[in-house]
Order: structure tokens, then C-alpha cells, then sequence
């Protein structure tokens, strides 16, 4: 029977609008939303039924039957996994307090579902990816519009400039966003682009910045006194909204263009002649303050000056500037409910909330369990349940993350891949893939927001469960009854539809259901009570940072310089590679097998690397080393190396994956307690490697 | 005279490949054939900025194109819109077609053991639609182009 089904794509997280015909269980089309993307979808997007054909992802429950890690499984009933977790999990619970468990998920807008299941279990240690990706950016935007990092959505298209820091925007690929950027460079904006190599973002842009791997921050700096000294400033919003101003001026004295200039390696003309522009730019200039800014020590701080430069820019709630999303309430609208624990008032065994006080409590800092677990202050960690989160792709050093999490009775993957946690763990419970799984109704907030829904397409083609049936049911078996009292996920849609006055009918003409018709914005003279800081104004000096002995306004600090023989070493994005979920994807290994070492023509020169040559990138100590070929370029650092995040697997049962290249977190090594004490991110930049040619590269070779 | 071509914006394109896959996800291809591909041109300066052009090449469609009288089998046809396509019943997977063609376009389907190549998606053309690659370019760089003849 042929069907067309409006969902929400999963490839990424990015979570793109799809519709999807099917004949007999089998997807024939698949394309953007029409009425959002126009048909748009990336290689990714259109590589999700070979997902779902793959028989190299888990088909049914697994579980562990030999040492960690020795890939040794028992293919297993539902009942029989589910049995062997809540024997675990009770057993931990009444041996060591239910706060002993840990549920990690990526984060995203189901999260609600994870996060109430392991409150209402007791625990108050929900968690997530971020401190591998946005916390920096999270609390700096936190830290001064007392809004978290999702409290903006950018009106791209009708900007005149975008400035971005190292944010490779067409690689990591959210398509809505990336046609809002090409269409305002048709209409002639322009775009900065600033990062230690030229990337497919910086392609596109009417100036490219190369600067020194680690000084972000110095540009910014460099640019907040040029902004000041010739006062291209938004004076009447700074005087009604801001405060610290005048700490700001003061401090930024000292950072002169010159000086900037000189300390990122770029011409100071470029830097005098970028603040001409904004003045004619203003107020529809965008400052992008950071996707995934787990980079350097300073990130936090660097991200922190692009938001004071977006606050100097005036360009809240303007055409082209930085929009508050708006939500339900915004357009007389009753949000939909979700299902909510709350947490158990019981300290986190990271320490966010009561050792870390100027962090979000939300989902705290994931590698802070580790110390918990060594030491077992304030308490044991003893299972950590893995919700479609890898943390030995997404942590540095998993080798050392394994003698950790040894000291846990119990480890579960739930994922639709092979997660290399997974692959360690006791228990794989498999997920449906994203088209054939339904999920929560949730909210996307904007100008114009909307109620989403992913829907699944198929029926799962294996033995496996969407999440929401999976938490249900093992809550069933922990006496946890009532915590998800549906039988079908269309009970649950209806019940949080309730509020709403809508019905699940009014999905069915777009696959969305539109709040607005036209943008809802707020009066840019009225936006008292927008910004959630102690004082109520943008704060540029922040209270919470100095009660944790933090400066908010911290002098830069020039980044060491890599050791002899060594490179900083440099991870990023793909368009066609979501980090590690689609190396073994069959159509997307195809396009891209393996990853290259990015190394400057220079640099290669002096050791005698050209373009193509296999090379050898080890870890600091050579503990972890690997062979990929080499791409010589121009346009990198000459102090860094780049190369694509996801790879150097270790999974034999993803025969495509498996050995391909090489993991930029083993070479981590040693760098789990490497983070950012202002910002949480872990310094996932601050890492060396040794690179050399490759000994394969021989020019004979015998047969006998 | 052709009636269609398929034309890239290189200002929009973003070199990243979802063509390919749009094109491989809708005709059910396994791995090796691949019917259209994006070309990254070696980055070159122009003013200060590091330039890459990309270029899409699917099969030109040729006025007169060499595969059509080689197929021993006829199952090469020509349209009278232009659009070259190989009917898959008559197919005898020789590959004649891919040594006649002087860009070497058609390519052998490891599954069906037949040559396949690109051909606008006509089926969803003669529905009224346009080709995969294009109907879901990421960036709307791809266009499906009618051309009139004046």
C-alpha cells in the first residue's frame, strides 16, 4: 500500500521537516518538507532508508557474554533484557541509593522523556552530549543575556552581515538555516568568515580571516575596541539595556588592532576595515555566537565577546539581527504538556548545583561523573544508562574512560547504531531508526513557531523498540507504573495536544502545525523583562562568575605553541558524516570512507609529506597512533593539523567502519580532565599530535 | 532539439554531494554505480578569499549521442524531449554503450547486471515532477532548465 508521511528527519540532530512515501513497508521517496524546505534534504537526509535496509546496526536485544569490550553476545528476548537490567538497577538502587544511576542522552527536544524517567527512578543524574559541544556558548550567553544559548534565533537572511568563528556552517548543515544564508548573500550581505583553515562555510564568504589556532578570543577583543574607540556602537540600546559598559571600554583599552592583528596573524587593515562595514551594516549584523565551542581554554571568554559584540551591535529583536523565539504563548496559544518528573532533591553526582554553582543544573557536565566514580564522593556511580549517546566518540580518551566506567555494575546502550560505548556496555537495547519510530509532539520555537512531529513512516523492519516504549516498559518492570500511563504514542500526542485546542488532523495538511502566519517580534524599544539576569539588564559583568571566583572580563592569554614536531590538532564536520552515527552507512562510506589528515604545504614540506602521502598521527605519549592519507593544503595554519571527527571505529560487526581511519578522541589522550572551569566544555583543541610520513608509503614492494 | 538540462548555480552550491545520494537513494542503487557527481575545483585566491568552483555532470543527453546506434539490442532509446534513457527489459548488460560514449557515462549496475545512467528521472518528469538531484538539492542550487526554442 503507497503511503506520504510528514516527520522529522534523524540522520542528525539537526532534525529537518521530511515527508516520506512508502509502498509495502518500503521507502520510495523521501524529500524536505515541501511547504518549509522546498523538498531540500542533505546526502545524509536521503541515505536514511539505506539505514534502515543496513543489517550491520543492532536487530535485537544484546546482551553482554564475555569481558567488556570483547564484542561476545547473547542475542536475547525483550523481556529477557529488560529482565536483566531492572535486576541490576533494583539491586544498585537498594545497595546504593538510586542516585548511583546515570542516564546520559544527547539532549534535544524529547529529552523530557529520559530525563523523567531517571527522576522518577530517584536519581537526580540526567546528562547529555553538551559538554562535548554548546556548554561554553550555553553558559556564555547565560552569563549575559541571562538567556541560555537557544534564547536567540538568528534572521539571517534579512541580515547585511554574518560574522562567523570557526563555525562551518554548510558542513554541519542545518539546511533551513544555510538557505537563509545563501539567500542573503544573493541579496548582496556579507559574510566573515574567521578559522584556522578555509573551510566550504568560508568558500562562501566576502572576507576570510585565518587566524592562529587559539585566538578567537584576541580577535574579538581587537574588534570590541575598534567597535568602541569609533563608536560604532548602539549607544541608546547599551544606556537602556546594558550594564558594565564602561568596565568593557576600560578593559578593551589594551587590546588595540594592532595588537589583535599581530596576535592572530591577520592585517590589521582587514580588522579597521570590517568595523567601516558594520557601520553601515548595523543593526542587521549578526555575530554567530558559536555552535560547538568545546574547543580552546579560552572559548568561554571568546564566546562570551562575540555575544558583547552582538549586544554593542543593538540587533536584538531586529530585522536581520538576533530574534527571541517565540513560542505558544506568543500567539495565544496553550503550550502542549509533556510527561515531568521533577528532579529528586538529592545532590548531582557532578557537582553542578552545589559544588559548581555557576553552571546550568539541567544536565550538568557528564565528564564530571567520572571523578565521582573513581572516588566515589559524594557518592558511587554505578550504572550508566546511555540514551543515543556515545561517550567514548563524543569524550576524549576512551581507553580511560573504560577504567572508569569498570567501576560501574551496569552499562546499557540504547541506540539504533553500534555505539562504541555500546559495544562496551552490558546490554545493547535496540532502537528503531528514526523512520520508524514515532516520537513526541514538540515545540519549535522562532518567529513563527509551530508544534512538530516525528512520525514514523515504517514499521520496524527488525526486532526493535521506539525509545518511548522502551523507557515504558522498562518503568512497567521498576514500579514506575505511572510514569508514562499510554499505551500508543497517538495517546500520549492527543493528551498533550489537550491544552492546545488543536487536534492531530491539523498535522496532516503541512506535517506542522503553524502557530503564526507572519513573524511574532517584540517591540526592540519594550524588551524589559527579556533578559533573565539577577539586575534584569544584559549583564556584561556577572555576578554568579565572581562568586565563583571568576572574572567576567578575563585578560587574553596568548595560546601556547605546539611542541617541536607537533601539530594542535583540529576536529570539525562534514556534510555528507554525521560525527560517528553514519561512518557505516553504506551510501555515505561510499562518498567518504575514511579521513584525511589537513596539513599546511609548509609544514608537509619540511617533513617531506605531499598531497596523497599516507602519514602517521600519534597521541602525545604514542599511545594511540593511526594511518590516513594526507591532504596538503594552503589554506590551514601552519600550527595545526585538521581532520574529520567520527572515525577510527572499532566495531567488527560495522565491516565499513571498522579500522577506517582515525579517532581524534584516542588521540586525546589524558585530555578527559581537560575543561573549560568557566565555561564546562571539555578543551577538546587543546591537544597535540605528532604527525610523520607514513613507513607504508614504500616504493617497492614484493610478492612471495 | 534537447528540451532539458539541468544547470548548476555555483554562488549556491555548497559542494555536498546530497545530489548524488538523492539521485542513488531514488533509483535504489547499490554501491560503485553513481549517475551524476559534484567536482571541487583546487581553491584558488580571489580577493584574498580561497575560492572553490563546483561543477555537477550527470550525462549530457548528446543531439547525437554514440550509445544509441552501438546498443546491440536497441535498448538505448533517445526521446523526442532528448532525454537518453536505457530501457532495462532490453538491457543485456554488454556495456557497447559505455565504450562508445567519449565521457564513458553509462555504468554497469552490479545487482541487475545491466548498464544504467542517468536519464532526468523521467518518470518523475512525465508525472510533472523534476529529477531527484534536483527536487532536493540542499541549497536550491541545482535547477531543472526547459528550453525553448525563439
Amino acid at each position: 500500500m503507497k503511503k506520504s508521511v510528514y516527520s522529522i528527519c534523524g540522520m542528525c540532530t539537526v532534525r529537518c521537516p521530511i515527508r516520506v512515501e512508502t509502498e509495502d513497508n518500503k521507502v520510495t521517496w523521501i524529500e524536505g518538507n515541501q511547504n518549509l524546505l522546498g523538498g531540500a534534504l542533505c546526502a545524509k537526509g536521503s541515505a536514511g532508508p539505506a539505514l534502515v535496509a543496513d543489517k550491520e546496526r543492532p536487530q535485537q536485544p544484546l546482551i553482554r557474554d564475555g569481558a567488556r569490550g570483547s564484542g561476545r553476545w547473547k542475542e536475547v528476548s525483550w523481556p529477557t533484557a529488560y529482565d536483566y537490567i531492572t535486576d541490576k538497577l533494583q539491586k544498585i538502587k537498594s545497595e546504593y541509593g538510586p542516585e548511583s544511576v546515570v542516564l546520559s542522552s544527547r539532549g534535544g527536544p524529547w529529552q523530557s522523556m529520559y530525563k523523567s524517567f531517571i527522576h522518577a527512578f530517584g536519581s537526580p543524574n540526567y546528562t547529555n552530549h553538551d559538554n562535548t559541544c554548546g556548554r561554553n556558548t550555553h553558559h556564555a550567553s547565560l552569563s549575559i543575556n541571562g538567556v541560555g544559548r537557544k534564547g536567540f534565533v538568528y534572521d539571517i537572511k534579512n541580515a547585511n552581515h554574518l560574522i562567523l568563528f570557526g563555525r562551518n556552517m554548510f558542513s554541519s548543515l542545518r539546511i533551513a538555516e544555510n538557505l537563509q544564508t545563501l539567500d542573503m548573500l544573493d541579496n548582496g550581505g556579507k559574510l566573515t568568515y574567521v578559522d584556522v583553515r578555509q573551510t566550504i562555510t568560508g568558500l562562501k564568504s566576502t572576507r576570510f580571516l585565518q587566524v592562529r589556532p587559539g585566538t578567537d578570543y584576541a580577535l574579538a577583543l581587537g574588534m570590541i575596541h575598534e567597535i568602541i574607540s569609533r563608536e560604532v556602537y548602539d549607544a541608546e540600546f547599551i544606556e537602556r539595556y546594558v550594564s558594565g559598559f564602561d568596565e568593557l571600554r576600560e578593559f578593551v583599552k589594551q587590546y588595540t588592532t594592532a595588537w589583535a592583528a599581530k596576535e592572530c596573524g591577520v592585517r590589521e587593515k582587514a580588522i579597521k576595515n570590517f568595523v567601516s562595514e558594520l557601520k553601515e551594516d548595523m543593526p542587521k549584523v549578526i555575530f554567530h555566537p558559536g555552535w560547538n565551542l568545546a574547543r580552546y581554554k579560552d572559548s568561554f571568554y571568546a564566546s562570551r565577546a562575540i555575544h558583547i559584540l552582538n549586544v554593542l551591535m543593538g540587533s536584538i529583536e531586529q530585522k536581520g539581527g538576533l530574534i527571541i523565539p517565540k513560542g505558544p504563548g506568543d500567539c495565544g496559544v496553550k503550550g502542549i504538556q509533556n510527561i515531568d518528573y521533577s528532579k529528586p532533591d538529592i545532590k548531582r553526582g557532578d557537582g553542578v548545583g552545589w559544588k559548581y554553582n555557576h553552571f546550568d543544573k539541567g544536565p550538568g557536565l557528564a565528564h564530571l561523573f567520572f571523578s565521582a566514580m573513581e572516588s566515589e564522593d559524594p557518592y558511587p556511580i554505578k550504572a550508566w544508562i546511555a540514551m543515543r549517546h556515545d561517550p567514548f566518540c563524543c569524550m576524549p580518551d576512551p581507553r580511560k574512560q573504560e577504567k572508569y566506567f569498570e567501576k560501574c555494575d551496569l552499562l546499557v546502550s540504547i541506540d539504533a547504531h553500534y555505539s562504541e560505548f555500546g559495544w562496551f556496555s552490558d546490554v545493547i537495547l535496540p532502537e528503531s531508526t528514526y523512520l520508524e519510530r514515532d516520537n513526541a509532539i514538540c515545540v519549535q520555537k522562532g518567529p513563527k513557531p509551530r508544534f512538530g512531529r516525528r512520525q514514523k513512516a515504517l514499521e520496524p523492519v527488525n526486532d526493535t523498540k521506539p525509545s518511548w516504549q522502551i523507557f515504558k516498559e522498562l518503568a512497567d518492570r521498576l514500579d514506575m507504573k505511572d510514569f508514562f500511563p499510554f499505551d500508543t504514542m497517538e495517546d500520549y500526542w492527543k493528551w498533550q495536544l489537550e491544552p492546545t485546542g488543536f487536534t492531530l488532523k491539523d498535522f496532516e495538511e503541512k506535517g506542522f502545525i503553524p502557530l503564526s502566519d507572519k513573524p511574532v517580534m517584540y517591540d526592540p524599544k519594550e524588551l524589559d523583562g527579556q533578559f533573565k539576569t539577577p539586575s534584569g539588564k544584559i549583564e556584561i559583568i556577572s555576578k554568579k562568575l565572581s562568586d565563583a571566583g571568576l572574572p567576567s572580563l578575563k585578560e587574553y592569554e596568548s595560546p601556547i605553541r605546539p611542541p617541536k614536531g607537533m601539530f594542535r590538532l583540529i576536529v570539525g564536520r562534514t556534510a555528507v558524516h554525521t560525527h560517528g552515527h553514519t561512518i557505516n552507512n553504506p551510501l555515505l562510506n561510499e562518498l567518504m570512507p575514511e579521513n584525511s589528515l589537513w596539513i599546511n604545504v609548509k609544514a608537509a614540506n619540511k617533513l617531506g609529506i605531499k598531497d596523497g602521502d599516507l602519514v602517521e598521527v600519534a597521541s602525545e605519549s604514542e599511545s594511540y597512533a593511526g594511518t590516513i592519507p594526507a591532504h596538503v593544503v594552503d589554506y590551514i595554519h601552519q600550527e595545526a593539523v585538521y581532520m574529520l571527527h567520527g572515525f577510527g571505529r572499532e566495531i567488527p560487526l560495522q565491516t565499513r567502519a571498522c579500522h577506517a581511519g582515525v579517532s581524534d578522541q584516542k588521540l586525546m589522550e589524558n585530555k578527559l580532565d581537560d575543561w573549560d572551569k568557566a565555561g564546562g566544555g571539555i578543551n577538546l583543541a587543546e591537544v597535540f599530535v605528532v604527525v610523520r610520513p607514513s613507513i607504508r608509503n614504500s616504493a617497492r614492494r614484493v610478492e612471495l | 532539439m534537447n528540451k532539458y538540462m539541468i544547470y548548476l548555480n555555483g554562488k549556491r552550491c555548497i559542494g555536498c554531494h546530497g545530489c548524488e545520494i538523492h539521485c542513488k537513494s531514488n533509483k535504489n542503487l547499490p554501491v560503485g554505480p553513481q549517475l551524476c557527481e559534484i567536482n571541487h575545483s583546487v581553491m584558488v585566491k580571489v580577493r584574498s578569499v580561497p575560492k572553490t568552483e563546483f561543477a555537477f555532470r550527470s550525462c549530457y543527453h548528446c543531439e547525437e549521442p554514440f550509445c544509441v546506434p552501438v546498443c546491440p539490442t536497441s535498448a538505448v532509446v533517445k526521446r523526442e524531449d532528448g532525454i537518453v534513457y536505457i530501457d532495462q527489459e532490453k538491457c543485456i548488460g554488454c556495456m557497447a554503450c559505455a565504450g562508445a560514449c567519449p565521457w564513458t557515462i553509462p555504468q554497469l549496475n552490479p545487482e541487475t547486471k545491466k548498464a544504467i545512467k542517468c536519464d532526468y528521472c523521467m518518470d518523475r518528469v512525465d508525472a510533472g515532477l523534476k529529477p531527484a538531484c534536483v527536487t532536493k538539492c540542499t541549497t536550491h542550487a541545482l535547477k531543472f532548465v526547459e528550453m525553448v526554442e525563439k
